[in-house]
């Protein structure tokens, strides 16, 4: 068990090594791209931090991503308030917006949740969209701005990576602590973790601000990146995406949501250099995940290491 | 009085008229949709893709017939008959083997459909939009109530009622639609009895599916046909299945009329966001009906 916490802490420590040194060798596209890569795996792991760890179903996860950006960027173009005040704004009013809509919804079963959560979600794009006065209606706002020190586009870059691997860090604490034991024994069997005294509704409530302050975390980092806020960002399309990057690299398994995330967009911009259908291309791509690996790639290759060495894998994660 | 005589003003008559038609569309995408929840359970996203390639399935038959009446009527039969053929295919080829997977597997399967059908229309018919003209025999207006009512808005009122007395004799009174009643809420028993549920299957999906490509060859004269008008369309459509009820067709109709009369009110009461009040609407009645307006058969 120590020997594998000692070597994830190597691998750890080496890709944040590679990843802060990639903006002095690589083009400033590719630097952007990875600042994108991660912005959408942060917004996709919170999906799956109630999703696949909480099994609760949350149809429109973007809407805490644009709420969060948003919230960001009407406290800086529209207040006229300090950026750094705006980052925090943001992401508080992402998550005070999951706990509104959390509220309302989560007494109802899976299923119904997801349809009420989704009918909220709409509820709230449409108002965005409509709000020329504060949210600029469907232009959106655009050259927000961001603090000198991280305006360039390398200081962007790290602003990301180190906020959005704070994120994930917290995420992954809370998953491994007595409340992420907690959250997934209610996904896999709600009504005993009741019997045994859990406070099912609001550990769920929990988890689904948590998530919802996380997205809006991503959304902020989005705003640092391309300085601009728009509605499409909670429109249900990218709800959509999300849930499929979690899917396409593995609901159960932590990173495996960034990896998805990472599948979608190297494959939207280089497909799309070579072919205006990338969309063509990505929907069989998913067809053929859906049918043949449902548990996502990186599911896949834990469902491996497991098979070659079950001595290990008994001891647990 | 005065307030009362300003509300019951012609013009709010034909402004809910107007909203009225508009919903006629809604509601027969959505009874579709409806349909195909209700019975096989898959929550079908492609289905709004599949209104919009009937609406260029309209541009390009009634193209191809000279654009006249003629034309018109040779695209209400034949588009959506393409579109049923299309559906057809994708259920026999990949639908029928997924019944049984999760519904968010589902979402995520027919999003990749709605995906696929995008580009293969930007294939077909370019990225620009197209226009359906509108033929001699629709244009114009009627007075009702002593002001201009568009003759296709009209016809598209009488369109709605008849499209739902036909689902209804279609789910009530035939064999195929008791059949359907029962798949849906015991396949298997009405497999045990001997029926061949997966041609039921087949043919409910199929029917939903030509109902969404009649919405789009109907709306296709009133609007710019063009790449991503199923966007909006497929999320009003789902939101008044699920106020509905999931699977009632009624519960479309209800629904589609809520948020009809919600949007053409809305309109009149305030400008700027008439279009978020049938949203407001949906999440009312949601928060007090979870389960929808009338009885789900889910």
């Amino acid at each position: 068990m120590g020997e594998r916490v000692n070597k994830s802490i190597i691998i750890a420590l080496v890709l944040a090594a590679i990843l802060a040194l990639l903006p002095f060798g690589l083009p400033r596209f590719y630097v952007y791209l990875i600042a994108l890569i991660v912005t959408f795996g942060l917004v996709s792991t919170s999906l799956n931090f109630v999703l696949g760890f909480g099994g609760i179903y949350q149809f429109h996860h973007a809407v805490f991503y644009g709420v969060g950006a948003y919230g960001a960027a009407v406290t800086i173009m529209k207040l006229g308030w300090s950026p750094w005040i705006g980052f925090v704004v943001g992401p508080l009013t992402a998550a005070f917006l999951s706990l509104v809509m959390g509220i309302i919804c989560i007494r109802l079963s899976k299923l119904y949740f997801g349809m009420l959560q989704i009918s909220l979600g709409s509820l709230v794009w449409v108002t965005v969209y409509r709000w020329y006065g504060l949210t600029g209606g469907d232009d959106g706002i655009h050259g927000v701005t961001v603090p000198e020190l991280i305006e360039s586009p390398t200081g962007s870059y790290y602003f990301t990576m180190i906020v959005a691997a704070l994120s994930l860090f917290i995420m992954y604490r809370i998953l491994h602590a007595p409340f992420g034991s907690i959250l997934q024994g209610i996904r896999d069997n709600a009504i005993r973790s009741q019997a045994l005294g859990v406070n099912v509704r609001r550990h769920q409530l929990i988890a689904l601000v948590i998530a919802g302050f996380f997205a809006g975390v991503a959304g902020v980092l989005f705003v640092v990146i391309d300085n601009s806020v728009f509605p499409d960002m909670m429109f249900w399309t990218l709800s959509l995406e999300v849930t499929i990057m979690a899917l396409l690299g593995g609901w159960f398994t932590f990173m495996g949501p960034m990896l998805g995330a990472a599948i979608i967009v190297l494959l939207r911009t280089f497909v799309s250099t070579v072919t205006d259908y990338w969309a063509l291309v990505l929907s069989v791509v998913l067809v053929l995940v859906i049918l043949f690996l449902p548990e996502g790639v990186l599911g896949k290759v834990f469902e491996i290491w497991h098979q070659r060495h079950p001595e290990k894998s008994a001891q647990g994660e | 009085m005065d307030a009362l005589s300003a509300i019951w003003s012609p013009g709010l008559v034909c402004q809910v008229l107007l909203g009225l038609s508009r919903t006629v569309i809604l509601f027969i995408v959505a009874s579709g949709l409806s349909l195909i929840l209700g019975v096989l359970r898959i929550p079908n996203i492609a289905h709004g893709s599949l209104y919009m390639i009937g609406a260029f399935m309209a541009y390009t038959v009634s193209r191809l017939f000279g654009g006249g009446i003629m034309g018109y009527w040779m695209a209400v039969l034949l588009a959506p008959l393409a579109v049923a053929l299309l559906s057809f295919v994708a259920e026999r080829g990949i639908f029928c083997r997924v019944y049984d997977r999760e519904h968010i597997m589902l979402f995520l399967l027919t999003f990749a459909f709605s995906l696929m059908f995008g580009d293969l229309v930007k294939m077909a018919w370019g990225a620009e939009y197209r226009t359906v003209p509108m033929p001699s025999f629709f244009q114009g207006s009627i007075p009702i109530l002593g002001l201009p009512f568009p003759i296709y808005n009209f016809f598209l009122l009488l369109i709605g009622p008849l499209v739902a007395i036909a689902l209804y004799l279609l789910v009530n009174k035939t064999k195929m639609g008791k059949i359907s009643r029962a798949a849906a809420v015991d396949r298997e028993m009405v497999g045990g009895v001997g029926v061949n549920v997966s041609r039921v299957f087949c043919t409910v999906f199929v029917i939903g599916c030509l109902l969404a490509g009649l919405g789009g060859v109907l709306v296709a004269p009133i609007v710019n046909v063009s790449l991503g008008m199923d966007h909006t369309l497929i999320m009003e459509a789902f939101l008044i299945v699920i106020m509905g009820g999931l699977g009632n067709v009624w519960g479309a109709l209800l629904g589609a009329l809520i948020f009809g009369i919600t949007q053409s009110l809305g309109i009149l009461i305030w400008p700027q966001f008439g279009i978020v009040f049938p949203y407001a609407a949906v999440v009312v009645v949601l928060s007090f009906r979870p389960t929808g307006l009338l009885r789900s058969t889910w």
